[in-house]
């Protein structure tokens, strides 16, 4: 096909899709107006008239729906990238320990990353929360001098406080993709081959000094894209927090869909907001995967 | 990369057009309901006394024996129901989505919820009149909304609940944490763990969930009561055929109680009516002639068919709710009017 062929079809597959989209939206405006709901943000100003428990930003039932939604996606954000540091933290010390030489560990990771991986996260959620932090009797499990204070009211460190609610939430998304961010690094170490470790170990370097110097650098690259897909899902898993009171983006959006009845207009929000946001992860760990690429050569 | 964004952008329009469609354009929800010879019916399913799951995977309650009672008079059969358990946040769109004919779960009419610009939908009689009301444990030492200031409240999600707390609390200038759930389990969970000092609900559901407790005497409902609740089935706003048939099915369950028509005598009084010709609106009423049920688009004697599936208003409320059920709720507003209550049934005229 010559080149001049090849752009009149993408040309004409461009107006095609916008076009089928047009209709459709059309159809849905006039299928909405029909059913007296109707189709506009002029909503999105008006008072929200309902309170937050956690907002990071100054908050009060009067401010608009807009700044309430802000707020949800402000909550979402901060469980999202503490979740994503935490997940990262303690899934690669798994991985790492899972393909250690120590027999003990190897059979102690295996058996994290198997129940974790094989329950699902709704429940462990829900265990976290109902079983872990709201079943802490007398106020208080662990009181070390003002520095960490856990209790049923959530988990005070260094005078920051943070709720069970958001506690549940970090820890339970941070644990399961941690089992699944371990078998993404495991998987990595141990596509390098054998020969690698073999030479290293031959040249007399030591194990530690070999496997942080020769086998990481290796393994990296094979690290990104099941990292990317972990965090993607990690993100996506957030929206569980309805179930365990959490005020995040999708739970603000329920009370407003109940409140307003605008459940095409909210679901938009939802969708864009997220596509937006795994879009990001997606794009910074290209960067990263790039630059990665770029010290090996 | 462009590739992929046209591909997304189809796979998004393609969801567009699921939100858009809408079949049976031309035939009417009632006709369809017919045709199909089964109701589906959304209701709760987790609130005892109202819609709960029986250990044999059965409905019961007094949604439910609306639901019945509707199946009945549209379709002639109590038993051809299908039902959905619903979450309040769910609900609306079950309805507007079409999943659902009509929804018996505990909603409250509002304004909102009733308008063209708002849910769209359309509410049929009120069934029960409740009001919200605030659990908290006895030894708490809280007798009053005024004790609650800076204390968490756990509240349901999606629900008028969450509106009436906050206008209280701000109308009183009183600060409160809320703790949002998504279902009343949790809320119960939330709040008998000890997350917060109060759960907030329809003072029904509060003497439901109370029910289950272990020890049901420690936990107190306060006086004060925040709202009206007046709980009412729903349909689809643009169904007009549907609505009328629901409005006078339950006025057909009020009417019956005070006319003293019940499950047990309905026969006589079918026999009654047909062999004295002077009783005019008992006629009329079980359909012997006057047609009224043709000009809904039901059976004219649609109202026997309701009060044989299910009794009539007072026999639901009291098989469900009466001192001898497991969810004892004095019938209180719940009277018909002529015992001082607020249940009326306009003429069948």
């Amino acid at each position: 096909m010559s080149k001049n062929k090849k752009i009149f079809f993408q040309i004409l597959l461009v107006f095609g899709v916008l076009g089928f989209l047009g209709i459709l939206t059309n159809n849905l405006i006039i299928n909405l107006t029909r059913t007296g709901i109707g189709f506009n943000f002029n909503w999105l100003t008006k008072p929200a008239s309902f309170s937050l428990a956690e907002h990071p930003l100054p908050y009060s039932p009067s401010d608009s729906y807009a700044w309430a939604l802000f707020m949800g996606w402000m909550n979402s954000l901060k469980v999202i990238i503490s979740s994503l540091v935490l997940a990262s933290c303690i899934g690669t010390l798994i991985g790492f320990l899972r393909v250690g030489k120590n027999s003990f560990f190897r059979i102690i990771t295996a058996g994290y990353i198997t129940v974790i991986r094989q329950t699902p996260l709704l429940i462990q959620l829900m265990c976290w929360y109902f079983v872990g932090f709201l079943s802490i009797r007398n106020n208080s499990f662990l009181n070390l001098s003002n520095v960490v204070n856990i209790s049923n009211k959530g988990i005070e460190l260094f005078g920051l406080n943070l709720s069970s609610e958001f506690s549940a939430l970090l820890f339970g998304l941070s644990i399961f993709s941690s089992a699944f961010i371990a078998e993404v690094i495991r998987g990595g170490i141990q596509s390098v081959p054998v020969g690698q470790w073999e030479a290293f170990r031959s040249l007399g370097i030591s194990e530690k000094q070999g496997f942080i110097k020769i086998i990481i650098p290796q393994a990296l690259p094979a690290f990104i894209p099941g990292l990317t897909s972990q965090y993607l899902n990690l993100a996506k898993n957030s929206t569980l927090a309805i179930a365990i009171g959490y005020a995040d983006i999708y739970a603000i959006n329920d009370t407003i869909i109940n409140q307003t009845g605008r459940a095409v207009e909210c679901f938009i929000i939802l969708l864009c907001s997220f596509l937006i946001l795994n879009l990001s992860i997606t794009k910074v760990m290209g960067i990263i995967d790039k630059s990665i690429m770029k010290t090996r050569i | 990369m462009m590739n992929r964004l046209f591909f997304g952008i189809a796979a998004f329009g393609l969801f567009l057009t699921g939100c858009a469609s809408n079949q049976n354009d031309n035939i009417s929800r009632l006709s369809l309901i017919q045709k199909r010879d089964e109701l589906i019916c959304g209701v709760s399913g987790k609130i005892p006394g109202f819609s709960f799951i029986e250990g044999d995977g059965s409905y019961k309650g007094l949604d439910v024996d609306i639901c019945k009672a509707f199946a009945a008079a549209i379709i002639g059969d109590s038993e051809k129901i299908q039902f959905r358990p619903l979450t309040a946040a769910e609900r609306f769109l079950a309805i507007k989505t079409g999943d659902i004919d009509l929804l018996s779960r505990n909603t409250t009419l509002t304004l909102s919820r009733d308008s063209f610009g708002g849910n769209g939908l359309t509410f049929a009689p009120v069934v029960f009149h409740d009001g919200q009301g605030l659990m908290v444990k006895k030894n708490s030492g809280i007798e009053s909304i005024q004790d609650l200031a800076n204390k968490s409240i756990c509240v349901g999600s999606g629900t008028t609940t969450e509106q009436n707390i906050n206008d209280t609390f701000e109308s009183l200038s009183l600060p409160y944490v809320p703790i949002k759930y998504q279902d009343l389990n949790q809320v119960v969970a939330g709040y008998l763990q000890g997350r917060c000092q109060a759960m907030t609900s329809d003072r029904s559901q509060l003497a439901a969930a109370r029910s289950g407790f272990k020890n049901a005497k420690d936990h107190i409902i306060l006086d004060d009561v925040l709202s009206k609740e007046p709980l009412a089935p729903a349909s689809d706003g643009s169904e007009q055929k549907l609505a009328d048939a629901m409005r006078w099915t339950v006025f057909a369950l009020i009417a019956a109680e005070e006319q003293g028509i019940t499950q047990s005598n309905i026969a006589d009084k079918v026999q009654l009516a047909k062999n004295n010709p002077q009783l005019k609106s008992l006629r009329r009423f079980l359909g012997v002639d006057g047609g009224l049920g043709e000009k809904i688009g039901l059976r004219n004697d649609f109202v026997v068919n309701v009060i044989k599936a299910t009794g009539n208003y007072g026999e639901i409320y009291d098989r469900n709710l009466g001192i001898d059920s497991d969810v004892p709720i004095p019938r209180g507003l719940n009277e018909i009017y002529s015992k001082g209550g607020l249940h009326i049934s306009p003429p069948f005229n």
